[in-house]
């Protein structure tokens, strides 16, 4: 015991009882803290551990990843035959598009990221410019990618496929249905009766059947409902049911946007004299929208990674591409290799998206408080 | 025309004009796309008829609940892919949620490394569609589970291979309602009881055992009776004849791929949300129950989960119609639900497209609507009054 | 700002293709592609290469009707379809054939309003059983799984094949050949049934073909054949003597490599020369094609005898013998009618 004396105040900090702080008390407080504690980390250990071991050498060590066909890898090392990948990684990403038209899906690719960091970083420098950019970029890129403009030669849809597929088939989706999804909103909370039954009739249908169905809608009967003659490409129809799809979800998500809106603001614009379209103009969907940018990016999570389904009616997305790779006499068998491709693809893009919806969510939290 | 300036500037009659003009489109768009359908079939030489519901399917399906068999009609092919739809999803949403509030308590344990793990378990799973999930699953129990005649042996009595999982199955001989009688007696007695005890709690503040008392009473009633009837439930145990196992429960691999892709999928969203309910009670909620000397078990129960529960529900609830809704992917690894039997076979076999997809779209609809009218109706039963 | 944005992608997005002409033909001339549907993979038949090209038996046919309406076999788009599909896509119109290992029944041919014109390849549904199972007859499948691919003939054949037997069996309905291929090697399935050029193509891509056999029955008859809308009477002529021309070329004894020489010269068989343009054809005008139609087959795909043993024949892993795909003179069942 110390015996020396201190003024009052004057006290110096005792450091924290040993084991509380630092590397081990952190382990302690973290990982150790109780029995059930102990041994829930126990548990974990053992898991991470034998999840590792069974699985990084298949992976990585006793991987192949260049060779002819299975049954080379299959001589060359006993692990993932990454080969189907590597060789078609081409197809993977393009699907059929011709080799020497690639660079205008780069292009296209690249330059959206441009077209949309204005709308999805608000503060971004210049977003004045960058969003006239924005408005015309759905132009550009159809010119681009279809082609048939300015000496480009016209790409048929069939030769679509691969990731490109799955991201044009999810941003167009997505796009298109943000218009028609902020008017089913607004009509589901109009006064009048006939306008909110039938977009509550829309929207309780699109989201209460299974996307699959409608992709049967889409690919065996679309046509039906057009005059005789009218063709359209499956791509185009496929891309009708997504935005359909999405524009219900979306509706419900700008809904909620709207009830969030404190009733104060309606009667504040009343009080100014605005009629419902000033309103809705001025007070409502600028609030509504902002709130609902997070839930509209999880929609759009939800659209991207829905349009795997596309596999079932026959188009070639990433997963039609692995399915035509493992018909081929060479790379039968590998669809571990293959599905877990496509999930990687699929896992890194999302989580980014989800990552970039969370950072926006709490962004926008702070500037309601 | 001032009469009419009159009729457009009245609110009123306004609403009604646009009201009346927006049926009017609706009306017009509707009859055109009918128009359509009939002016492409009658070149086609199509018609619209559901007869073809009664003619025999001709084709087999390999998991029904109900009879069946290739002489039966489209439409018993078409129940019974439903109730292979049911059956995926019910199984599908006991392990979700199972499954899905461990990982949402895991999330928000304090040890770091199983919180960790459940977060990165959760993130890899919800950002995976879910048909890769189906296909990834499948491929997994049909490549590394063994042939049937290697299957893993469990017991002698369960048996694990890339055929599925059999399992014995009780077969009911004489004296059965004996015991069938007992454990209706013990049910009326734990309600009874428990009304009791509450009662009795209210009164006087004693408490009672009530789950442990009930829960003895509900198995061991029921086990007496058994031995007294003189064992009248016997297993009939899987055994492999020929190809397959006969005999004894079989859960197919497509049925147990589906169910483990469902749940393990819809999993990590019952997760979130479950976190993201507990989260939302108060913090003084909890210190104020741990105040008053609530053990930790029971500041869950009575404290936390009751609020938590407002907020879990309708999140939870979209989720099972999700999962539901998936379940309709089946068809990429052909187990025979609603969607691969009537629109899928059948719609294949008779090439009636429309008539196909409008009973399977109506069928999933009514579901959904009838979920979400409950749905409501619960809301307002628990949205809190008053504040 | 942000809404007046997005309304414009909104009408970017929408893309519209095709409109009424005349007749399918025109309709191909004017995109100068031909759109054919096909398989969505099954070897020998449809399947992509590496470098992402389409080749086999059936896609090679899909050249043939290029060749002679555009001339040139390359200018063919595929879309490919399973066997749930195919029907809805070629009503659909997004191809003007589909050449996708058809059966041609009565039902499809008269129900589904499509017009079946020939047929390419005599099939019939068989079954596959690895040898170790010791299965020596279709009899023996008592109780077996058996994977079938669905919306296709097979499974009403198999379902009456069982019962007529009073056998029981356990199906596991299957999507696509691909998919198949995975369960069965994975023992998901006991026996795979096909038509049997299915399933010589799926073995022949095991890493040990001879484990595994094809059963001795044959329970259907599968006339396999490129399949075309109702009602373009023009069109179908066109894809079925298309069919009997590359037919005809291996019974005159045209092949690709001396096509040239023999349309350069006056040939003693007439029927050569009225085959080749070089004589008159009567009619030929009426279908709108040019005269050096069948020489445009001929030169850059082949003829029939090419086409098979290219695809499926004894120097492919398929090695397919060509049994009654064979001209009537060798004992086979084609038997064209003469080019008059």
């Amino acid at each position: 015991m110390s015996t020396e004396m201190y003024k009052p105040g004057s006290y110096p900090n005792l450091p924290p009882p040993p084991g509380t702080v630092g590397f081990y008390g952190w382990i302690k407080s973290n990982l150790f803290s109780s029995i059930s504690n102990s041994l829930l980390t126990i548990i974990s250990v053992v898991l991470v551990y034998y999840l590792i071991d069974g699985i990084i050498g298949w992976f990585f060590f006793d991987a192949v990843f260049d060779a002819d066909s299975k049954i080379e890898c299959r001589k060359i090392d006993n692990g993932a035959c990454w080969a189907v990948i590597t060789r078609r990684v081409g197809q993977f990403v393009y699907g059929f598009y011709p080799e020497a038209e690639r660079w205008r899906i780069d292009i296209s690719f690249l330059t959206m990221f441009i077209a949309f960091a204005p709308l999805l970083y608000p503060d971004l420098p210049k977003r004045k410019w960058l969003l006239w950019f924005s408005g015309i970029y759905p132009f550009f890129a159809f010119v681009l990618i279809n082609g048939g403009f300015f000496g480009l030669a016209k790409i048929e849809y069939s030769l679509f496929g691969g990731f490109m597929l799955t991201v044009i088939l999810g941003v167009t989706g997505i796009v298109c249905s943000l218009p028609i999804g902020i008017l089913l909103a607004l009509g589901r909370q109009s006064k009048l009766t006939v306008v909110r039954t039938l977009s509550v009739c829309f929207i309780e249908f699109m989201r209460g059947v299974p996307l699959i169905t409608l992709l049967f809608v889409a690919s065996s009967m679309l046509n039906y409902f057009m005059p005789p003659g009218t063709n359209f490409s499956i791509l185009v129809r496929v891309i009708i049911m997504f935005t359909f799809f999405s524009a219900a979800y979306i509706a419900e998500v700008i809904r909620g946007g709207i009830q969030a809106i404190p009733k104060g603001q309606y009667e504040a614009a009343d009080a100014l004299g605005m009629n419902y379209w000033q309103t809705t103009r001025f007070i409502t969907l600028p609030q509504a929208l902002k709130i609902s940018i997070p839930g509209i990016m999880n929609t759009f999570i939800g659209l991207y990674k829905d349009t795997t389904l596309v596999v079932v009616i026959g188009l070639l997305d990433p997963l039609g591409i692995g399915r035509a790779a493992l018909a081929d006499t060479k790379w039968n068998g590998l669809s571990t290799e293959t599905y877990l491709f496509v999930a990687l693809f699929f896992f890194v893009s999302c989580f980014a998206m989800s990552r970039y919806s969370l950072w926006l969510e709490n962004k926008l939290n702070t500037e309601h408080k | 025309m001032i009469f009419f300036s009159n009729i457009w500037r009245n609110e009123k009659s306004r609403e009604i004009i646009v009201q009346i003009f927006v049926l009017l489109c609706i009306g017009w768009f509707l009859s055109w796309l009918i128009s359509n359908v009939d002016a492409n079939f009658k070149a086609l030489g199509k018609d619209i008829s559901f007869e073809f519901l009664f003619i025999p399917a001709g084709y087999d399906i390999n998991q029904y609940l109900i009879d069946y068999n290739n002489r039966d009609s489209h439409l018993r092919a078409g129940i019974v892919g439903l109730l292979n739809t049911g059956l995926v999803a019910v199984f599908g949403i006991i392990l979700a949620t199972v499954l899905g509030i461990s990982l949402g308590i895991i999330r928000l344990s304090k040890n770091w490394l199983a919180s960790k793990i459940a977060y990165w378990y959760i993130e890899f799973t919800r950002n995976v569609p879910i048909l890769l999930h189906i296909l990834l699953w499948h491929g997994i129990i049909i490549n590394t589970l063994p042939h049937p005649r290697k299957a893993l042996n469990l017991g002698d009595v369960t048996f694990l291979s890339n055929r599925g999982f059999y399992i014995p199955k009780p077969l009911t001989e004489n004296g059965i309602e004996l015991v069938y009688l007992f454990f209706v007696i013990a049910l009326i007695f734990s309600v009874l009881f428990f009304k009791y005890a509450k009662k009795k709690q209210d009164l006087t503040g004693v408490q009672y055992p009530v789950f442990w008392i009930n829960f003895t009473v509900l198995i061991s009633l029921p086990l007496i009776a058994f031995f007294i009837s003189g064992m009248p439930i016997s297993l009939e145990i899987p055994a492999l004849k020929g190809f397959n196992f006969r005999g004894g429960m079989h859960m197919s691999p497509e049925l147990a791929a589906l169910t483990f892709a469902l749940g393990i999928y819809t999993a990590a969203f019952i997760a979130e949300i479950v976190r993201a309910g507990i989260l939302a009670v108060d913090k003084g909620q909890r210190e104020a129950a741990e105040a008053i000397g609530l053990k930790s078990s029971k500041v869950m129960k009575l404290v936390i989960l009751p609020q938590a529960r407002r907020v879990i529900i309708p999140p939870l609830t979209s989720q099972y119609l999700n999962l539901t809704k998936n379940s309709s992917l089946a068809i990429a690894i052909g187990y025979m639900d609603l969607v691969a039997t009537l629109g899928g076979i059948s719609l294949n076999q008779t090439g009636r497209e429309m008539e196909t997809m409008v009973i399977v779209m109506l069928i999933y609809l009514s579901v959904s609507l009838s979920i979400s009218a409950f749905m409501n109706w619960y809301n307002n039963k628990v949205k809190l009054v008053g504040r | 700002m942000k809404t007046k944005i997005l309304l414009a992608a909104a009408t970017a997005g929408v893309m519209f293709a095709g409109s009424v002409l005349a007749s399918t033909l025109d309709e191909v001339r004017a995109r100068g592609k031909l759109n054919c549907i096909i398989n969505t993979g099954l070897a020998g038949f449809a399947a992509p290469d590496d470098k992402g090209k389409w080749t086999g038996f059936d896609v090679d046919f899909c050249r043939a009707v290029a060749a002679a309406t555009l001339g040139d076999a390359d200018k063919v788009n595929y879309t490919t379809a399973t066997g749930k599909t195919r029907f809805t896509k070629l009503a659909a119109g997004e191809g003007e054939i589909l050449s996708r290992n058809t059966t041609w029944t009565f039902s499809r041919d008269v129900d589904l309003s499509q017009t079946f014109i020939g047929v390419s390849y005599y099939d019939g549904q068989g079954f596959m059983v690895p040898k170790a199972l010791g299965v020596k007859s279709a009899k023996g499948l008592d109780g077996a799984s058996v994977c079938i691919q669905t919306g296709t003939t097979t499974e009403l054949n198999l379902a009456e094949f069982f019962a007529g037997n009073g056998m029981k069996y356990n199906p596991v309905p299957i999507e696509t050949n691909a998919e198949a291929q995975e369960l069965y090697k994975a023992g998901r399935c006991d026996v795979y049934t096909t038509d049997a050029s299915g399933l010589y193509a799926t073995m022949s891509s095991f890493d040990n073909p001879a484990d595994h056999m094809v059963l001795p029955e044959i329970v259907s008859k599968e006339p396999l054949g490129p399949v075309v809308r109702h009602g373009d009477d023009q069109w179908a002529d066109i894809v079925a003597w298309t069919l009997k021309a590359m037919m005809a070329g291996e019974e005159l004894g045209i092949t690709s490599a001396n096509v040239k020489s023999l349309a350069g010269k006056d040939n003693k068989n007439k029927e050569i020369n009225r085959l080749l343009g070089k004589d008159p054809l009567q009619g030929i005008s009426k279908l709108g094609l040019s005269a050096d139609w069948a020489v445009n087959i001929i030169a850059q795909v082949g003829n029939y005898e090419e086409v098979f043993e290219k695809n499926l024949g004894m120097s492919t892993p398929l090695k397919i013998a060509r049994g009654m795909n064979q001209l009537y003179r060798d004992g086979g069942l084609f038997y064209i009618p003469p080019i008059k």
